[in-house]
């Protein structure tokens, strides 16, 4: 009990403090881990407006299997994740020649194979629940395809903000992908979730401690925004 | 307008054929709606209405056959075709967003500048009696509310052609019909073409010129709509309508354009251009025929068509009773008070006189109709 105390109040202090090695760390995860968001959300947004609206019109073989493969993605382990994408960077792989390997690109890159199933995923869902007769009725007074898939997307602005927040969360808390791809190297490619695990082995409870209370408010930060957001798009429906 | 270009046909559908998973659900040789006029597409749930409806406002792709606007050919890939129709649906869909944004939505895809768009929002809310809801949550409105902003959504992009799938299908029966009435109203002021979807009979009887009735994926009738709704050329087709199938007969006699056609028995008299020896098809809808007592003295009046018969079947439409009277193998309908029945003391057997005019009998050439 000792321990977890005094573990604590050492991890006040070293967010108190601003430790340069704490604030590196948590600005390196949120950086590889916003950019791994977004690149997913221009991925997997159009692949699950694609995937929400044909499935449920047309019961296409390929719409299906694309279904199936992102559903599996969706349960993706990241240990698989690192592994493929460490054997495709390294040196005799077929993306060798970029020299990715144990650097934050590498990490991005992962990070964006398993943020955008989960994107793709819970969007897909989201845009099926929208009545095809919406998307017929703004396609008759005029509508685009883009025009049609941006309003279909608003119509389900809650869920596709649950797309992203799955995404973010996802990648955000992950570590088998980025301790393989990044090589948990001090100063370039270690992120919150790797430091926890470094500095619980050395014994450095108070700063694993410390990351790991603001992982934790980080999620809460994101989930609080998310509940946010939805309860005003409720409030504003009724 | 002039009379002449009111005359012609604006929108043509021909050769239209759509199967779903290999059943041929529509099959339509040809459609024609004049500029200007309401045409309703009648039928039952399933008849393939909305199908016809959502190929001819090119949101659904016909295995075969064209639709023709002013004569050129439209396809659903060209964005320009699809901006000359305008589509109203069952519910509003209105989307998230004030009344005034979803009425803007065709202008903006059309790009028109935003001081004109306001002034259209404007003039057409005032038009569909939605006077200052620009400003309004779209998902505040009632359902009235709500398909009156879905309509002037479509009337603002002032589409040549404006096609309506049961819009007011969700409504409770006195809205629906005081809402019937203003949509006609309102389509009539703005001249606008337009394909009106619907199963209910008194809501094309308020809307429409022209109606086409839909079996099965195939017209059954169509045409004006008085002589449609009037002159049924097939069992089902009466029985969709409310009446009883047509009597079959022959025309034996002409006296000042009414027809003399021999029945069986019967002797019936109707309006009818067709010559004397023509095989023909009677009908009358049950609004125009009155019951006698069999021993009461009928009153001398115009209603030259007595049938003498037995009642074989009593049943409630509405807050009327509808009484089937027959003789031999042919039957007249008959819609009569509850208040009548009980004091004719009609009953299932009953011998009664069915009595109707001339004028309101209709007589069209039986062939064709198998």
């Amino acid at each position: 009990m000792s321990i977890i105390w005094s573990s604590m109040q050492e991890a006040g202090r070293l967010l108190a403090n601003g430790d340069p090695v704490v604030w590196q760390i948590i600005t390196l995860s949120l950086r590889v881990s916003s950019v791994a968001t977004a690149i997913g959300m221009l991925i997997g947004l159009p692949l699950g407006y694609v995937l929400g609206t044909t499935v449920f019109a047309g019961r296409r073989v390929i719409a299906l299997l694309v279904i199936l493969l992102v559903n599996t993605g969706m349960g993706l382990p990241p240990v698989v994740v690192g592994l493929f994408v460490t054997l495709a960077l390294s040196r005799s792989g077929p993306l060798g020649f970029m020299g990715w390997l144990f650097t934050p690109q590498a990490m991005v890159l992962a990070q964006v194979i398993i943020a955008t199933p989960l994107i793709a995923g819970v969007s897909a869902a989201a845009v099926g629940a929208v009545p095809e007769e919406l998307r017929l009725q703004a396609r008759s007074l005029g509508a685009g395809r883009l025009a049609e898939g941006l309003l279909t997307l608003n119509e389900a602005r809650g869920g596709v903000l649950s797309a992203i927040v799955a995404g973010f969360g996802g990648v955000i808390s992950e570590i088998g992908a980025v301790m393989m791809v990044g090589g948990n190297i001090e100063g370039y490619t270690r992120v919150m979730t790797t430091a926890i695990v470094t500095e619980t082995r050395m014994g450095n409870t108070g700063n694993a401690i410390a990351l790991a209370f603001i992982l934790l408010g980080l999620a809460l930060a994101v989930n609080g925004l998310l509940t946010w957001l939805q309860h005003m798009g409720a409030a504003y429906e009724r | 307008m002039s009379a002449e270009t009111r005359a012609a046909p604006i929108l043509r559908a021909e050769g239209i054929r759509k199967s779903y998973r290999g059943r041929l659900a529509l099959e339509v040789t040809e459609l024609e709606v004049e500029a200007g006029t309401t045409y309703a597409l009648l039928g039952s749930s399933g008849a393939g209405k909305s199908t016809l409806l959502r190929i001819l406002g090119l949101l659904e792709r016909p295995d075969a056959g064209r639709v023709l606007l002013d004569g050129r050919e439209l396809s659903a890939r060209d964005r320009r075709s699809r901006m000359r129709l305008a589509m109203l649906f069952q519910k509003p869909y209105l989307f998230r967003g004030t009344v005034g944004e979803n009425v803007a939505y065709g202008l903006k895809a059309r790009r028109v500048n935003p001081r004109e768009r306001d002034a259209r929002v404007a003039a057409v809310l005032e038009r569909v009696g939605l006077p200052g809801f620009a400003g309004r949550d779209a998902r505040t409105l009632s359902g009235g509310e709500g398909q009156r902003a879905a309509l002037a959504r479509a009337l603002v992009v002032t589409p040549e052609v404006l096609l309506l799938d049961e819009p007011l299908s969700y409504m409770d029966p006195l809205n629906k019909e005081r809402l019937t009435r203003e949509f006609a109203e309102i389509l009539r002021g703005e001249g606008v073409t337009t394909v009106y979807v619907t199963h209910d009979q008194e809501e094309a009887y308020a809307v429409a010129d022209t109606v086409g009735i839909l079996h099965e994926g195939r017209f059954v009738a169509s045409g004006p709509l008085d002589q449609v709704m009037t002159a049924p050329s097939s069992t089902w087709t009466a029985s969709f309508l409310g009446m009883e199938p047509p009597v079959r007969g022959r025309i034996v006699g002409r006296d000042d354009g009414v027809a003399e056609v021999e029945a069986g028995e019967a002797r019936l008299y109707g309006i009818s251009d067709l010559p004397v020896g023509s095989q023909v098809l009677v009908s009358v809808r049950p609004e125009d025929v009155t019951l006698f007592s069999d021993t009461e003295e009928i009153p001398h009046s115009s209603a030259r068509n007595r049938v003498r018969g037995l009642v074989t079947d009593i049943r409630p439409k509405g807050a009327m009773l509808r009484v089937v009277v027959s003789r031999d193998d042919t039957s007249f309908a008959s819609l009569v008070s509850r208040a009548a029945v009980s004091e004719l003391g009609i009953a299932e057997g009953t011998p009664v006189v069915a009595a109707f005019k001339a004028a309101a009998t209709r007589i069209t050439s039986a062939e064709g109709h198998a």
